[in-house]
């Protein structure tokens, strides 16, 4: 009996070297442990023994079960992490291939830089006016100290619904409709569509689009203008950015400005971006003038402030080095699918 | 404003100065000068020279070979042109030349060596049109000379670009004062002294001003004995630098006065003048006159003319007339040099639609006291020039001139509107050299700044003279604002979000529209507002709806190809009927789409997860049949609150046929207002649920006719605690279900918050809304 279980040992010693899968695994497990297994056939014959030989083949039997099972766990354990390994490797993909993508839609690179502008200066402390875009001459013109027959008038050639309605060439009509209605301090941005009669080419469109800004209180500076648009420079960009107020002239502001910054692309010494200058022009800007406060019902000996104006599509334009400005309008998913 | 330089250097030493320091000094004090150009400095290597010999190219019948003497050394060019003989001085371009446009290097034409190339005009950039041939230079020309030097093309011309309220600065000793105060330096202007030759000009003309509204002041002097002739170099030269084009050496008179000093001048031949009078007067209507240009011009009582004893002679401060224009025989001569209302002159010249040099002066106002100045200017270089004498006295009809301004001048003001901390004295000299005269509290502006009024106007002289740059940027620090957006700015951009995160594009398009657009929509023509000066009849009128704009961008992405196309735009659309004679600006969410997979279920879908981005789940939704831009069986309008919030569907094949769209499309226009005015955004916090739910199916058959909207209806009305939610999985027409009859699949979800439901409880509820079902929509339970 004992050599028929030292013997059995050794047999399933040697098959398992043989095992090469799980299934060969559970057939080895049948052939010695299963219910007609070599094992327990050999258990039963245990009947025929003596009761001094007993407790000792048992412990033999035992032991041999014990390896047999400890054994098969161990195989197991290989063999399954040998198929994991195996699966895994057959399960490797292309990871080079294209993703999946959901369908993503786009703000309009309009709006997009818009947003990033209006959050600059509502973080200034600015809030956000809106006014008509069909507006009256007087809000225009008139109360911007541009009165009729101004040649300023020239410059903007406007499109008239009538004699006293137009479309508004500026969004500094927000302006005045600010000021009538609200009482200092004020601290606001416009941003709108604007009109002008220009015929549709690269650089000139019939529609675009402004963001005017007015700041108006008790002891104003034209210091603090600076420092208001250079702050907004540097968050748009980048800190390195140098600015240069440059004398100019407009109507409703006195004195007038125009913002230029160093060129981005050249740092200021001379490209083809900047047509050498090393300077590119951003903005217009200026100390609210006197009479248009008054013509608001401000006292201008009590309040001063100042205001500027923003071409929203130059700035895009520069932003992502459009060259023509008729993209904006036409819509195509090509374009619009780049910002 | 183009000046040379040298010019400026007549009244103000600027010699020392490079042409860039100059362009940045005087730009940084307000006069921007847009470039400096020197037509020179594309021009290198360049010489002149004497074509010697002019061969035939043995292989090309079209080229010959020239050899040109180039001062002591003799090159060989092959050339195509043909004007040239033997003999003629030329504008050699040798090897390794370079000319405004191009590049000159030694080649082969036709087997022949070549080295370089003899200039045309405009290939040495002298003028903008395609000269004829090759330039011939004089026969005297000395040889090898750089042609720099040999026509002078290293002048700096300094191109100004001057503000509308500086007309002082459209001129020459404009221009040079403001130099002479931005480097600090000296500036004088010589009184101009006209030698008198005897007679009196009364006896050749008299002057009646009819309208001194509108002509302030008409100064003439008379000049005899007038030779016309071509002007000298140096005047041909100055006029050609400064752009203008000399003619005759009276006509160019006028014109150097009018750069230099900023007056426009005209010159009558005095013989033309009928009656020897000059009457200023207003136009009478339907009055007719041709100008100088040619054109025959019908004129009315707002045109200002300057008229003879019978008829106009000139368009007053905008252009001569043609009768009465300088010819070669011209013998005596009128200067006219007078001061013309600028909003008459603008008004004038835009209906005749002729702007000049002229009217561009005056239109901005000029000081009343230049005419004079500028009359005995003319008549000093006629003198200089010897182009006649000046019959003694002068006429000169005026208006009371004005008093100089005086205005007060506060420099603690100035400081701190500027911020600044300038000194007073600084302040004096700056004022001074602009020749404001300095008093105590006041300062009185020169009559040519017409634009300086108050104490703003002051801040701004002393700002660009002390440098804009030098003000210490502050942030200011007044009553703290709280910035942000209002509400509605907030739903705009929940708008771009819900519909970008849902992969829609947002479009902008143009606010006017060809008012076609309504027959393209199938639409009846609205009551729009019309663009009175339109730039075409495509963007002639505001849009009352912004689909039309929705389609044009469908149709833009179609042509190029574009397969899935879905956009949206927050658009304003324009009506009749604002205050004051504005428009009612309304803003509508527009959205379009087309694509593989998309359907009338697609737009719908859109707009209802648009709905609940605004907590808005409830609306009524009814079928569209009758709306001409849609298909009738595929549109619905959704009502929020009982008012038309949207209306979306399928575009009407024809509509689509119009935008040369040959794909179904889908549009939704929603009202922006009344989303905005029923939004739900406050939200509040549901526990998660503890107790299992329990899930049923409903598969029912109803008529064809029945739409699941009103099962759901009634669902939702059966009093219930417990039902959860419930979603519609399927749809069945077909096989298995009679004719008329469709086959409808919804699964319910039940569940308590404070228990595990029971079969029994579910079972109840579910038989109520079968019996509801079966009773109001004749519905069956599918077996």
């Amino acid at each position: 009996m004992k050599d028929r279980l030292i013997k059995i040992k050794e047999q399933a010693s040697a098959a398992l070297q043989n095992i090469t899968s799980k299934q060969e695994l559970e057939s080895f497990r049948i052939e010695f442990l299963g219910k007609k297994g070599c094992l327990t056939e050999a258990l039963r014959s245990m009947g025929g023994l003596s009761a001094e030989e007993r407790p000792a083949i048992g412990k033999l039997v035992n032991d041999v079960r014990s390896f047999i099972e400890a054994e098969i766990e161990t195989l197991s354990d290989r063999l399954d992490k040998e198929e994991l390994l195996k699966k895994l490797e057959q399960e490797k993909i292309d990871i080079t291939m294209p993703g999946k993508k959901r369908p993503l839609g786009k703000r309009h690179p309009l709006t997009t830089v818009l947003d990033e502008l209006t959050d600059i200066f509502i973080g200034m402390g600015f809030t956000i006016a809106e006014g008509p875009e069909i507006e009256l001459d007087y809000y225009n013109f008139e109360a911007l100290n541009i009165p009729k027959g101004h040649p300023a008038r020239d410059t903007q050639d406007t499109f008239y619904i009538n004699d006293s309605v137009l479309l508004r060439t500026q969004t500094s009509p927000v302006q005045i409709r600010v000021m009538e209605n609200n009482k200092p301090p004020i601290k606001i941005i416009a941003p709108g569509r604007v009109y002008r009669s220009d015929a549709v080419d690269a650089t000139h469109s019939p529609l675009f689009h402004q963001i005017e800004g007015l700041v108006v209180d008790k002891g104003i500076t034209m210091g603090d203008l600076k420092g208001t648009l250079d702050a907004f420079c540097k968050k748009l960009y980048g800190e390195s950015i140098k600015t240069r107020f440059r004398p100019h002239h407009f109507p409703f502001t006195e004195p007038s400005c125009e913002l230029d910054i160093s060129c981005p692309a050249c740092n200021g010494s001379g490209c083809r971006v900047c047509k050498d200058e090393g300077w590119i022009e951003i903005l217009g800007a200026g100390m609210v003038h006197p009479k248009v406060l008054e013509i608001c019902g401000i006292d201008s000996s009590v309040y001063s402030g100042f205001a500027f104006g923003i071409g929203l599509e130059r700035t895009v334009m520069r932003r992502f080095g459009i060259d023509d400005l008729r993209l904006f309008y036409e819509n195509d998913l090509r374009f619009l699918r780049q910002f | 404003m183009r000046v040379p330089l040298s010019w400026i250097n007549d009244y103000v030493d600027i010699e020392d100065i490079s042409p860039r320091d100059y362009a940045a000094a005087l730009t940084m004090s307000g006069s921007m000068v847009e470039r400096i150009e020197c037509r020179g400095d594309n021009i290198i290597n360049v010489v002149t020279g004497r074509i010697l010999k002019i061969k035939r190219h043995p292989d090309a019948d079209k080229l010959v070979v020239c050899e040109v003497d180039v001062g002591g050394e003799t090159v060989q060019i092959v050339t195509g042109a043909t004007n040239m003989k033997e003999g003629d001085c030329v504008a050699v371009a040798k090897d390794g030349a370079t000319l405004p446009d191009k590049k000159i290097k030694k080649g082969m034409l036709r087997g022949v060596e070549s080295f370089g190339m003899m200039c045309s005009e405009d290939e040495l950039g002298l003028t903008k049109e395609r000269a004829e041939g090759i330039m011939i230079l004089p026969p005297d020309t000395p040889l090898g000379v750089d042609i720099r030097d040999y026509l002078e093309l290293n002048e700096n011309i300094a191109e100004f670009e001057i503000t509308s309220n500086r007309p002082d600065c459209l001129s020459v000793i404009g221009l040079a004062r403001e130099t002479a105060v931005t480097f600090g330096r000296g500036f004088s202007v010589k009184t101009p002294k006209v030698t008198e030759s005897g007679g009196d000009i009364k006896d050749f003309i008299s002057v009646e001003v009819l309208d001194p509204d509108l002509c302030p002041r008409y100064c003439c002097r008379v000049v005899k004995n007038v030779r016309i002739a071509p002007s000298p170099a140096w005047m041909k030269k100055r006029l050609e630098d400064s752009g203008v084009r000399s003619i005759n050496n009276i006509v160019d008179i006028t014109n150097y006065v009018m750069l230099e000093y900023g007056q426009p001048m005209h010159a009558f031949d005095l013989k033309t003048l009928e009656g020897g009078k000059i009457i200023v007067r207003r136009a009478a209507e339907g009055e007719r006159m041709t100008t100088l240009d040619g054109e025959k011009r019908e004129l009315d009582t707002d045109t200002l003319v300057i008229a003879d004893g019978r008829r106009p002679v000139a368009l007053a401060g905008i252009m001569g007339g043609e009768n009465s224009e300088i010819q070669d025989t011209t013998a005596t001569i009128l200067f006219e040099s007078a001061n013309f209302n600028g909003i008459s002159v603008r008004a004038s010249a835009k209906k005749a639609g002729l702007r000049t040099e002229s009217s561009a002066r005056f239109e901005k106002g000029l000081d009343i006291n230049l005419a004079p100045a500028a009359l005995d200017r003319a008549c000093e270089l006629v003198c200089e020039l010897g182009a006649g004498e000046i019959v003694s006295g002068v006429i000169d009809v005026c208006a009371p001139i004005p008093q100089k301004k005086e205005i007060a001048f506060d420099p603690d003001y100035i400081n701190k509107f500027l911020g600044t901390d300038i000194d007073r004295e600084f302040m004096e000299n700056a004022l001074t050299a602009l020749e404001f005269e300095v008093r105590e509290k006041s300062v009185v502006v020169p009559s040519f700044r017409a634009d300086i009024e108050g104490g703003a106007d002051l801040a701004e002289e002393i700002a660009r003279l002390y440098g804009y740059n030098k003000i210490p940027s502050t942030l200011y620090i007044g009553a703290a604002t709280l910035g942000g957006k209002s509400e509605k700015q907030r739903a705009e951009d929940l708008i771009r979000d819900t519909l970008t995160s849902l992969g829609f594009y947002e479009i902008i398009t143009y606010s006017f529209v060809s008012p076609k657009i309504y027959d393209k929509l199938n639409l009846p023509k609205d009551d729009y507002i019309e663009i009175a000066n339109p730039l075409g009849e495509e963007q002639s009128i505001m849009r009352t709806t912004a689909i039309g704009s929705a389609l044009e961008a469908l149709a833009v992405n179609y042509n190029h190809r574009n397969e899935n196309v879905s956009l949206f735009e927050l658009a304003t659309t324009y009506k009749k009927g604002g205050e004051k004679g504005l428009a009612i600006e309304k803003q509508e969410i527009v959205i379009a789409m087309y694509g593989d997979d998309t359907d009338y279920y697609s737009i719908k879908g859109a707009v209802e997860q648009l709905f609940e981005s605004f907590g808005i789940n409830n609306y009524d939704i009814e079928p569209e049949s009758n709306n001409p831009v849609f298909h009738p069986g595929q549109t619905a309008v959704i009502s929020l609150r009982r008012k038309r919030a949207a209306v979306l569907g399928r575009i009407h094949p024809s509509v689509l046929k119009n935008f040369e769209i040959n794909k179904q499309a889908y549009v939704a226009v929603i009202d922006f207002d009344l989303l905005l005015e029923c939004k739900k955004l406050e939200k509040k916090y549901k526990p998660l649920p503890k107790y299992p739910a329990v899930t049923r199916d409903l598969a029912l058959v109803v008529p064809d006719d029945v739409n699941v909207r009103s099962i759901e209806d009634i669902v939702k009305k059966v009093k219930s605690d417990i039902t959860e939610s419930f979603s519609l999985f399927d749809v069945y027409k077909g096989k298995q279900v009679e004719e008329g009859f469709k086959s409808v699949a919804y699964s319910l979800t039940f569940r308590a918050l404070d228990r595990t439901l029971t079969d029994d409880e579910v079972n109840s509820v579910m038989d109520k809304i079968l019996s509801e079902l079966k009773q109001k929509l004749n519905a069956k339970l599918r077996l």
